[in-house]
């Protein structure tokens, strides 16, 4: 493997998407209302709620899987570190997923549609250094985005929720995980499905819109948080993490191996 | 002379379309090699077979000594690839893209910025070079491309088209560098269907139609092999008048052709023909100003061969 070419491309493609302002902006959007957009509005429930706190209905029943320490806190305050701290953790999730899918769908496509696919193709690189370089492209932005975004909103959610809680309690244990082990395998996940749907599409468009059935995943495990019957526990998230990188592993190898040139250039 | 591509019966298709079919020659180290066609006619498509970026139907191929299709890489290591379209990163600035390319072919670190800014300042880029190419004419975005091409310093050339849209200044420069190229002893091989380029700038020439190799070898082989001799024209100082086309008819062995206003077109087997037929004019009054064989150019020989294939 010429390593050199692998990151050539890999570069080439990041200093593409740092020039193309939609993407730029889409990304930096989605991370100001993820990391500080969220943290504002769900920190100021308590005082929307007022000092009695309201009734939270079936939702208290869900307060009771807060950790011990945190079971004495207000109605109201419980209902924030529920929030922050375990319903929305996962949604955190979407931005490395969006996106490695976003620098993932343009690889391939986007090159074909900016017209540049063939000057690609008739670089000295072989068909898995082409592939690996793409799938770097989008895999290394993804998880720094994915790690920016998780500290700020850590940030983010101890400034809103400290004078409540009464200190910093954020990130817990299993926020760390999803971070450190879901969130690379999400990246991957996003990048490698892309990626793969960008050799095989049309348009920018259509490999977008393929690429966003991914969200489903993290829909899944928001609604699995939501309902109750998912709590990200550290071994829930370790099984979790697993199953996404062997998905990843498998449409990473199913991707470079079905990748082909001539395929590409004949439909150039 | 060693060979730089040596192909035997390369064919390939794209669905019921056979887009090169059983196509075989050789381009020796050092040639300027034209291949001719009219769109659609699988000039692109030999290219990419030669570069190993398609995969042949049939048929096999050497280019440098080296197989495209088992060393693809290898093989384009060493050439360099003007695609019809420059296919440059509009994003990205014209030493941004000569990076890329550097780094991909393989330069030596330390000599990729020197390699960058030789090649700026030798395709007269060096005063935008740090500018979006987005924002760069065709005829620049064309040099940018060529310049890309020649990053690596290849062997072998594939300019394919590498005039199409370019004004008559921009064409001029692109030929020059050609010429440039040939000084230095590269092989090339030009895509074009503009014939007076290839005429200009090749060596030899293969003409293509519908996939197939119709003709191979210098513009005078091909018109000695596929053209009658060349036509005569005797130009005159007055309007050529019937009694001076009469005389000059009457030659034997001398055909008049064509008769214009103040020359006469002939066919005339050899130059004593040819000078009895000037004598004939003047002796019947004609005043004659001019008289030589006219050469075939490319121009007729491709559409006579156009014709043969249609």
């Amino acid at each position: 493997m010429n390593w050199r070419a692998v990151r050539a491309v890999a570069a080439k493609d990041l200093l593409e998407v740092r020039k193309n302002r939609m993407a730029t902006w889409s990304i930096l959007g989605l991370s100001v209302f993820f990391s500080v957009g969220m943290p504002l509005l769900i920190g100021l429930l308590p005082f929307a709620a007022g000092p009695s706190g309201g009734d939270l209905g079936p939702f208290e029943q869900l307060t009771r899987l807060l950790p011990p320490g945190q079971q004495d806190l207000p109605i109201g305050s419980r209902m924030v570190v529920l929030m922050l701290g375990y319903f929305l953790a996962p949604l955190f999730l979407i931005i490395p997923l969006m996106v490695s899918s976003i620098v993932g769908a343009e690889s391939f496509v986007g090159e074909k549609e900016r017209g540049t696919l063939e000057g690609l193709l008739f670089l000295p690189a072989t068909d898995l250094e082409l592939y690996a370089g793409k799938v770097l492209a989008g895999f290394v932005p993804a998880v720094a985005a994915a790690f920016l975004n998780f500290a700020l909103y850590a940030v983010m959610v101890n400034l809103v929720s400290a004078p409540i809680v009464g200190g910093a309690w954020f990130p817990t244990v299993p926020a760390l995980a999803l971070a450190a082990w879901v969130g690379p395998a999400v990246a991957l996940l996003g990048v490698s499905a892309s990626v793969l749907v960008s050799t095989r599409v049309e348009t920018v468009l259509e490999a977008n819109q393929v690429s966003g059935l991914l969200s489903l995943v993290i829909v899944a495990l928001m609604v699995g948080q939501g309902s109750g019957l998912l709590m990200l526990s550290l071994p829930v998230l370790f099984l979790i993490g697993l199953a996404i990188y062997g998905v990843d592993v498998l449409l990473v190898r199913f991707g470079a191996a079905v990748f082909s040139r001539d395929r590409l250039m004949a439909r150039a | 002379m060693a060979t730089a591509i040596a192909a035997d019966g390369l064919s390939r298709s794209f669905g019921t379309v056979r887009a090169v079919d059983g196509v075989s020659f050789e381009v020796p180290a050092g040639e300027v090699f034209g291949l001719l066609g009219p769109n659609g006619a699988g000039k692109t498509t030999l290219i990419r077979l030669l570069a190993g970026v398609l995969l042949p139907g049939a048929g096999s191929a050497r280019v440098l000594g080296l197989d495209p299709w088992t060393d693809g890489p290898g093989v384009r290591r060493r050439c360099g690839v003007l695609t019809e379209t420059p296919a440059v990163y509009g994003r990205l600035t014209a030493r941004q893209n000569l990076g890329f390319a550097a780094e991909v072919f393989g330069v030596p670190l330390p000599e990729v910025a020197c390699r960058v800014n030789d090649l700026l300042a030798r395709f007269s880029l060096a005063d935008r070079a740090d500018e979006p190419v987005g924002g760069f004419s065709k005829g620049m975005k064309q040099r940018l491309a060529l310049a890309r091409a020649l990053v690596h310093d290849p062997e072998l050339l594939f300019l394919d088209e590498p005039t199409a849209g370019l004004d008559p200044a921009a064409s001029r420069q692109v030929h020059e560098m050609v010429g440039g190229l040939r000084e230095e002893g590269r092989t090339v091989v030009l895509c074009t269907h503009r014939l007076v380029e290839a005429e200009a700038l090749c060596d030899r020439v293969g003409v293509l139609a519908k996939g197939r190799l119709v003709a191979l070898g210098t513009v005078r082989e091909l018109s000695e092999r596929l053209l009658a001799d060349s036509p005569v024209a005797l130009s005159f100082l007055d309007p050529v008048s019937d009694a001076v086309a009469g005389e000059v008819g009457a030659v034997p062995g001398v055909t008049v052709e064509e008769r214009g206003e103040r020359h006469l077109l002939l066919a005339a087997p050899d130059d004593e023909a040819l000078a009895a037929a000037v004598g004939a004019a003047v002796g019947a009054g004609g005043r004659v100003v001019a008289a030589g064989r006219r050469e075939h150019t490319l121009e007729d020989v491709y559409f006579a061969l156009q014709e043969a294939a249609a």
